[in-house]
């Protein structure tokens, strides 16, 4: 008996590795507290009451990139910001994914001027990119699960 | 990596832990203890979860007491005055929404008044209602989020998520007049860009039947909290006349017990008309700070109560008939060759300002905002500037509330003083 009759008659779950990988992956990826402008606002009402981002097991916005798998680059990203930014990138341990929210972080949006860097994708990779000025939390939810959708597609044979 | 050409191309290092500067850049901003050792100097952001956005400050500490503290500001340098001189004045709306993007609809109005001034155009009664009402839910809405911060920054995690929940009320009457949750654009030159929708006015007396009760719930928290008193009384206090001196506005201002708002000292709009008081603090520590910008967010419902009833009473235009300015609705372009002629002209090349120099004060939740708009005659901004208090904070006040403070307390500090880095950098 013992641990079978505590279990009852539960059956058996087969999977393969990598999908038990992914599907941990995506169920609690911790993003990085990391707000640059007006995105960041859009990015804590998401993590606030009405959008709840807890429900994607993301609450944990975590300050320190080390602490974090993903990074959300919430807002425009300035020249004299793109050195630190790439830092913060850097340090984040992998497997890690950005998401680029909001049109300035994704093409340069509106400013197109001396001072801002037209995209983040010039300086980090970017996964996912998310449209809007700012996006709604729907939106940001929706790019969120765009990605978890990339990561369940993700090969062991690919990891580096 | 590829990406690497761009760090170099902007001319910094790839390592920025340190201070990018030489030593002797550093003399005269902190004092001569560093150079020996014997103070140390620590990196604080810009990428710090209680600084608000991208602020770095360089601290000067002697165990843990900031004996100096040094603002490195321009992270979020964004070009936005130079890039309103390319274009039209209408098309240069969009740009100062995304400013200080806490408070949307006061940089639109600040920059719609000084077009006003500047053309000498006027804005029918409906559209100055629906204006002040707008403009004091904006304030509403940045209070929460400041509240929130303030109090996730100092440990009470709770009023951030009431905070937010009340907040989404806001949001959800500015969706219905402008279409947009944050970057509304909803004022233009002569009046407002439409009329309010029919279920406006229900739904913003919903808002101030429902939030008082829930300023008090936020009270209840914090106000006789002893965590929070702990945390806030006594700490970052500023004198009246420091306060002055460093060009401190609003509740920052305020909270010293100085008597000046821009509502009250320079109506606007018909401010003049309304009733409310001005809450006043003593200490100017952290605490007064924080209960001034309470009892500001109780008068601005009481203001908005009163714009309602008027609201409610007054018919007319929203916007100006003066075609100068003005685009013709579009009803009247099917009948009117000249109507037609003025919706050309207005979304070609839009309307000139006659040459001048104006400059004009709003008081914006973090205090005094202005606009100095200088035309040459032609149809593009010849200069914008923005007097944003964010930057005057960040610059002196922060600097002289943290000397001598704890390095914990910088935190409140920074959160009381309520800076937003788009404000600031611009």
């Amino acid at each position: 008996m013992g641990v079978a009759g505590k279990l009852g008659n539960l059956g058996v779950v087969t999977t393969t590795l990598e999908a038990a990988i992914n599907w941990g992956r995506t169920k609690s990826m911790w993003p990085m507290l990391f707000g640059l402008a007006c995105c960041a606002i859009e990015m804590m009402s998401t993590q606030a009451s009405v959008y709840d981002l807890s429900r994607f097991g993301m609450e944990l916005m975590r300050a320190s990139p080390r602490q974090s798998d993903l990074m959300i680059v919430a807002g425009r990203v300035t020249r004299k910001m793109a050195p630190v930014l790439r830092q913060l990138y850097d340090q984040m341990p992998d497997p890690k994914y950005v998401i680029s929210m909001g049109d300035c972080a994704s093409c340069g949006g509106i400013f197109n001027n001396y001072a801002i860097v037209q995209g983040v994708d010039e300086i980090v990779p970017v996964d996912v990119y998310v449209a809007g000025c700012p996006p709604r939390p729907e939106q940001l939810i929706h790019g969120i699960m765009t990605l978890h959708e990339k990561v369940k597609t993700q090969r062991i044979a690919d990891w580096a | 990596m590829t990406e690497r050409p761009l760090l170099e191309r902007s001319g910094h290092s790839a390592n920025i832990t340190e201070w990018e500067g030489t030593v002797q850049e550093l003399r005269g901003l902190v004092s001569p203890r560093a150079f020996t050792g014997e103070t140390m100097l620590l990196n604080m952001g810009p990428q710090h979860p209680s600084t608000h956005g991208v602020l770095r400050l360089l601290l000067e500490l002697d165990g843990e007491t900031v004996v100096s503290c040094v603002p490195d500001i321009g992270y979020l340098h964004t070009g936005i005055e130079k890039n309103m001189e390319a274009k039209t004045y209408e098309q240069a709306i969009t740009m100062t929404d995304r400013m200080d993007y806490l408070n949307p609809m006061g940089n639109n109005l600040v920059y719609c008044l000084a077009i006003e001034k500047l053309a000498e155009l006027d804005v029918p009664e409906r559209a100055q209602i629906v204006r002040v009402l707008l403009a004091e839910l904006t304030r509403i809405n940045s209070h929460l989020v400041w509240l929130g911060t303030h109090c996730l920054d100092l440990g009470a995690m709770s009023v951030f998520l009431y905070a937010m929940r009340e907040r989404e009320m806001v949001l959800d009457i500015f969706e219905m007049v402008s279409g947009q949750r944050m970057m509304s654009t909803y004022f233009r030159p002569g009046g407002l860009w439409r009329d309010v929708p029919p279920e406006f006015i229900p739904a913003v007396k919903a808002f101030i039947d429902y939030f008082p009760a829930k300023v008090e719930e936020y009270e209840t928290l914090l106000v006789n909290n002893p965590l929070w008193i702990d945390r806030t009384q006594g700490i970052g206090v500023i004198t009246p006349e420091d306060a002055i001196a460093y060009g401190c506005t609003g509740p920052t201002l305020r909270g010293s017990g100085v008597n000046w708002d821009i509502r009250k000292a320079m109506p606007y709009m018909g401010y003049e008309t309304y009733q409310f008081d001005v809450p006043l603090g003593e200490h100017g520590d952290v605490y007064d700070r924080f209960y001034i910008r309470m009892q500001e967010m109780k008068e601005s419902v009481r203001i908005i109560r009163q714009a309602v009833e008027r609201l409610e009473k007054t018919g007319g235009p929203f916007r100006s008939q003066n075609r100068k300015y003005v685009p013709p609705p579009r009803s009247e372009l099917g009948r009117s060759m000249e109507a037609v002629i003025h919706h050309f002209k207005l979304w070609t090349e839009g309307f000139s300002l006659p040459e001048g120099e104006v400059y004009v004060s709003i008081e914006s939740p973090r205090g005094e905002l202005s606009c100095y708009l200088s035309s040459d005659g032609g149809n593009r901004p010849h200069r914008v500037h923005f007097r944003t208090p964010s930057f005057v904070h960040t610059m002196g006040a922060i600097p002289k509330m943290a000397e001598g403070s704890m390095i914990a307390d910088l935190v409140a500090i920074i959160g009381s003083v309520d800076i937003v880095l788009g404000d600031c950098d611009r």
